[in-house]
């Protein structure tokens, strides 16, 4: 029972930092990926390009080697390193921004050309038509998608280990060796879960917001 | 109080308007008839700058609106210009996300914000005015006869009704002049009577308004002027008598045949 009592605190602060990854990464990537979907939009061509190419390389490639590159690369050359955390909530929040500006695109192009030209005929300017007509539309176009890559970001945080981050799988898998004991494995498994029940819900209770008008 | 000059607009290589030009005194109403694809939507989406028109005048109360190669100009110019004319559009366009109500204070509002960050107007200002724009839209409202509707949602609402709100929401901004494209074209036949019966109902000395429409007792009735379009030109202009009496293009001549032998 006392075994226990540890690897439950052994796990919990494992887990601190999968929901430190998770918050953070949430935090910068959701508006960073719309500052990527302007990009991409843009009449600018060279920048829609830029943008385009961008979103390719970091979809394209795992984000296991991208939190490699963010964490070695800059040590090799001559640059100082960033932390372990650090790098990996680079990675991440680079990975899902280009992520959700992707679904922010296809969210913005769903809205009919109808909603824009009713707004210009009123006077409004386009900033003003975005923001006061077609982001809240936008909003809950995506909420579903947002919701599957939100559910794909808690598992995905156990990627922070590669670089020797101690997050619970990581956790789990040292308590495997010593003191030798196979369940942290099943009980870590429990904690994605819960949180994933957990924000679950909340996800609900954001797309139940949405749902007073059709 | 509007003068249309030589307009002409180009898609490509495809010229849909070649030279359109035609007045209008304040208080007129003209019905724009024609059949598909002759170019009259686009006729009136270069009137309310959705597209620019590749040369032509569009003159209001004397004042140039747009002439061959103006450029675009900033937002406030470009409001300004707007606002002469106001847009009702065949699928409504109503915002889904906002009550009646808050549809059409929605840019009044917007424009009334605006002004408080630059400072041109207090923040006491901007609530009163904020109260006025409620005022006038619920007035509005109750002259389409939808007062009991304005805290529902567009989709709650009929086709018939949601056209009514679009009528309102143009007329909140009190434009020179008010266009529509074809403004019962979306709705089911036992819905259009209330949307016509409101725009006849606006048919004063102070409003002037450009129809596009196929309801052609409807613009013989409440029209003072016919415009019949085919292939991007005026092909024949005059009263409802001339042009549904005595219509003297042959093309006038056929579309109002196939017209009246269909309905
Ligand atoms: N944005 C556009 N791009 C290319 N062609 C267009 C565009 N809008 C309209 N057209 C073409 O212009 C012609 C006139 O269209 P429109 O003004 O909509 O006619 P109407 O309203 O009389 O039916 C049609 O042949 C149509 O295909
Ligand atoms: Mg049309």
């Amino acid at each position: 029972m006392e075994q226990f009592f540890d690897v439950t605190i052994i796990l919990l602060q494992g887990f601190w930092t999968n929901i430190l990854i998770f918050a953070l990464t949430l935090l910068i990537s959701i508006p960073l990926g719309l500052v990527v979907t302007f990009g991409s939009m843009s009449k600018f061509k060279p920048l829609a390009y830029l943008s385009k190419i961008l979103v390719w390389i970091v979809r394209g490639t795992p984000l296991m080697l991208q939190i490699f590159i963010i964490y070695y690369i800059p040590g090799f050359l001559g640059i100082p390193a960033s932390s372990q955390l650090t790098s990996v909530i680079i990675a991440f929040a680079v990975n899902y921004a280009f992520y959700f500006s992707e679904i922010y695109r296809g969210g913005i192009e769903g809205v009919p050309k109808g909603q824009y030209e009713a707004g210009m005929v009123l006077g409004m300017t386009k900033p003003q038509i975005f923001k006061n007509i077609i982001l809240l539309q936008v909003a809950k176009k995506i909420v579903p998608s947002m919701s599957n890559e939100v559910i794909t970001l808690v598992k995905d945080t156990s990627l922070a280990s590669v670089i020797g981050l101690t997050e619970i799988i990581k956790s789990s898998t040292q308590l495997m060796s010593s003191p030798g004991i196979l369940y942290p494995l099943f009980y870590s498994g429990i904690f994605f879960l819960v949180f994933n029940g957990i924000v679950t819900l909340g996800l609900n209770k954001i797309e139940k917001k949405f749902s007073y008008y059709n | 109080m509007l003068e249309i000059n030589n307009l002409t607009k180009k898609f490509g290589a495809v010229e849909v308007l070649k030279g359109i030009t035609f007045s209008l005194n304040k208080g007129e109403i003209v019905a724009v008839i024609g059949s598909s694809g002759s170019g009259k939507s686009t006729l009136l989406r270069c009137i309310n700058f959705l597209e620019k028109a590749d040369s032509g005048e569009i003159i209001v109360d004397g004042e140039i609106i747009y002439k061959t190669g103006d450029v675009i100009g900033n937002d406030a110019e470009m409001r300004e210009k707007r606002l002469h004319f106001g847009l009702v559009f065949q699928a409504f366009n109503l915002f889904p996300q906002l009550s009646i109500l808050k549809n059409i204070t929605l840019a009044l509002d917007v424009a009334d914000k605006a002004r408080c960050k630059k400072k041109q107007i207090s923040k006491v200002e901007l609530s009163i005015a904020s109260e006025k724009n409620k005022q006038q839209g619920m007035k509005i409202l109750e002259e389409v006869g939808l007062t009991e509707k304005i805290d529902a949602y567009p989709f709650q609402l009929s086709g018939g009704q949601q056209q009514r709100v679009a009528i309102a929401r143009a007329l909140a901004l009190s434009p020179d002049i008010l266009c529509f494209d074809e403004p019962t074209s979306a709705l089911d036949p036992e819905l259009t009577g209330e949307v016509l019966r409101v725009i006849k109902g606006l048919k004063s000395p102070d409003n002037t308004m450009i129809i596009v429409t196929h309801e052609m007792e409807f613009a013989k009735n409440v029209a003072d002027k016919i415009i019949f379009m085919s292939e991007g030109i005026i092909e024949e202009i005059g009263t409802p008598k001339e042009i549904f009496e005595n219509p003297q293009s042959e093309k006038t001549k056929n579309f109002l045949k196939q017209y009246f032998n269909k309905h």
